[in-house]
């Protein structure tokens, strides 16, 4: 009988400290993310270097948490992932730093993951993928159309030419005077209202990119233009209409990109997975189409470590392995391995 | 007894191995180098010539800061994993007494180790070798140099001042102190990551989740934070 793999994943790429544990790959032992929202929401988004210093306080305190949660020991752990970038340089050292410790204190393989390649690998942790697949990867910091037509093999079709979609999402809760992270505010103000002010879509025509900063820009000019008349524009129904525009690009690409890749699987991954509005149009978009629609639950969205242990597992059984020289790359590309 | 010891608060990048009462092995460099790169494997290649593994290891000490914050947090996290999984004391010792204590053992009088903190600011403490060992006159702090240095002249005491940074600063301290500022020698000028060592030998070892750097500054935007927070309650 094969024994168990056993992947310790750590992410610290921006500001939640993670580290959890999963077997084969598929099925998690131990998830633990440490926040660090509350901290950062006194200065209106991430801080890096204060997002730093947190990782440095907790990481220790979640790997120990981790091996407990599993009720594993370091000897038992096959080897260990971790988030090699993108993210924020100083961040992500602190986890780079803390697995190569670990991985030379218990001599243990260290394998390197992509931050995305984690995110679209914490679907496998809901149901086994079936390739060719497109995963749409919509976070803070990424907008991303990814093609796989195999484990490992990541091909970005389409990505970003400005602002990522959770980041416009987050400029556009500021102009509407909302807390820090504003993505969850925009998503609940936009189910009270309608869709009723008239927003570009940013097609950019024979492209699977996105660009989201003019949408952003035209929301801002919507409110001053109408502080400038004097008028009153109900908040719901502003953030109801960059919604619904946010939403209406991001489908129709996935649902173009689908129909012309023949993919068997459509992943849906990264922290603006968790919008409700997103979340219904898709599903509406893929309910008559022979193409399964994956999107994880909530908290495999935001980011967390189940997710690179899991990425890490299939890195592992391909061969990728890190030195003890590993660094953080804080615009790493995804790659494609064969 | 084996003891890691590893400094990465600065440029000089620095790991010693001491057993006993013997340094068995120290590698040294003093380079604008990436450390995060260099440090896991100096401490691997430091270990295999000494013929050490990782469960030879009895304590780590660390070099905790002052420095570049980047680079101490490396150090640090390096050190803090090493203690945790390998179930071992972890010690910290200021940066600058690292750099005060090789200088310091054969120098009748203090001694201000210096690592530049831009705009004619310096991290410095003032430090003194006495009845055996280091002592701490002045605490580690954030410094203008030119309000530092009048103060180490009202001592009418010979100061030696130590560190690559030196240099940067050298005209302010030799205007206010004439003859009793003392310049280091080129060769004394790192960090001695044997001397961290031997500071930590015999200190107890610190709760390792808690362990966080000395920075001696907060963040500039936690810095911000506050001053306006105090603004609020102060009307
Ligand atoms: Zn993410």
């Amino acid at each position: 009988m094969k024994k168990d793999l056993l992947i310790l994943g750590i992410e610290t790429s921006c500001d939640e400290t993670a580290a959890a544990i999963t077997k084969n790959g598929r099925e998690i032992i131990a998830n633990v993310v440490a926040s660090q929202i509350e901290s950062h929401k006194r200065f209106g988004g991430v801080v890096p270097e204060i997002a730093s210093r947190h990782h440095v306080e907790q990481i220790t305190i979640v790997i120990e948490a981790a091996l407990k949660q599993a009720n594993v020991t370091m000897s038992e752990i096959d080897a260990i992932a971790v988030t090699e970038g993108p993210g924020l340089v100083g961040a992500l050292l602190i986890g780079v730093n803390a697995a190569k410790a670990l991985a030379f204190a218990h001599q243990k393989p260290l394998v390197p993951v992509h931050h995305i390649a984690g995110h679209i690998y914490a679907n496998r942790l809901v149901t086994e993928l079936q390739f060719p697949l497109l995963a749409l990867v919509v976070s803070g910091g990424h907008t991303e159309l990814v093609y796989m037509k195999e484990h490992g093999h990541f091909e970005v079709i389409g990505e970003t030419r400005d602002d990522a979609a959770g980041e416009a999402y987050d400029k556009v809760a500021r102009v509407l005077n909302m807390p820090y992270p504003g993505g969850p505010h925009i998503d609940r103000l936009a189910h009270e209202g309608s869709p009723v002010i008239d927003l570009p879509r940013p097609w950019l025509e024979g492209s699977y990119d996105f660009s989201f900063s003019g949408l952003k820009s035209a929301v801002i000019n919507t409110v001053h233009n109408a502080e400038q008349r004097g008028e009153a524009i109900a908040p719901e129904d502003l953030a109801a209409s960059f919604q619904a525009s946010v939403v209406d690009v991001l489908v129709k690409k996935t649902v173009d990109a689908v129909a012309e890749y023949g993919v068997k699987q459509v992943l849906v991954a990264g922290g603006v997975a968790a919008n409700k509005g997103l979340r219904s149009a898709l599903e509406e978009a893929f309910s008559g189409l022979d193409v399964e629609l994956v999107i994880p639950p909530l908290s495999f969205c935001t980011d967390n470590a189940a997710m690179i242990a899991a990425a890490g597992s299939v890195m592992f059984e391909k061969g990728v392995r890190a030195d003890l020289s590993l660094n953080a790359i804080p615009g790493l590309e995804i790659e494609i391995f064969n | 007894m084996t003891i890691l010891a590893i400094d990465t608060s600065n440029n000089p990048l620095g790991v010693a191995l001491l057993q006993e009462d013997q340094v068995i092995g120290e590698y040294i460099t003093n380079l604008k180098k990436n450390h995060s790169i260099r440090i896991m494997p100096a401490i691997q290649t430091l270990m295999e010539d000494c013929e050490k593994q990782p469960t030879d290891l009895t304590k780590i000490v660390v070099a905790k800061g002052p420095g570049s914050y980047t680079g101490v947090r490396i150090g640090v996290t390096i050190a803090k994993t090493l203690a945790w999984s390998l179930n071992i004391p972890l010690v910290g010792i200021s940066s600058l007494e690292v750099l005060a204590a090789a200088p310091a053992r054969r120098f009748e009088g203090y001694v201000s180790p210096i690592f530049d903190a831009r705009r004619g600011q310096v991290y410095t403490g003032l430090y003194r070798f006495e009845n055996g060992r280091l002592t701490t006159v002045e605490p580690d702090q954030l410094a203008m140099a030119v309000d530092w240095a009048p103060k180490l002249a009202q001592l009418g005491q010979a100061v030696l001042f130590v560190g690559n940074d030196v240099p940067l600063h050298r005209k302010v301290f030799e205007e206010r102190l004439g003859s009793k500022a003392i310049f280091a020698n080129p060769t004394e000028q790192n960090p001695r990551p044997a001397e961290l060592a031997w500071l930590g030998k015999d200190k107890p070892g610190e709760d390792v989740h808690t362990f966080v750097p000395n920075y001696i500054r907060l963040a500039e935007a936690e810095a911000k934070w506050l001053e306006k927070q105090g603004k609020t309650l102060n009307g």
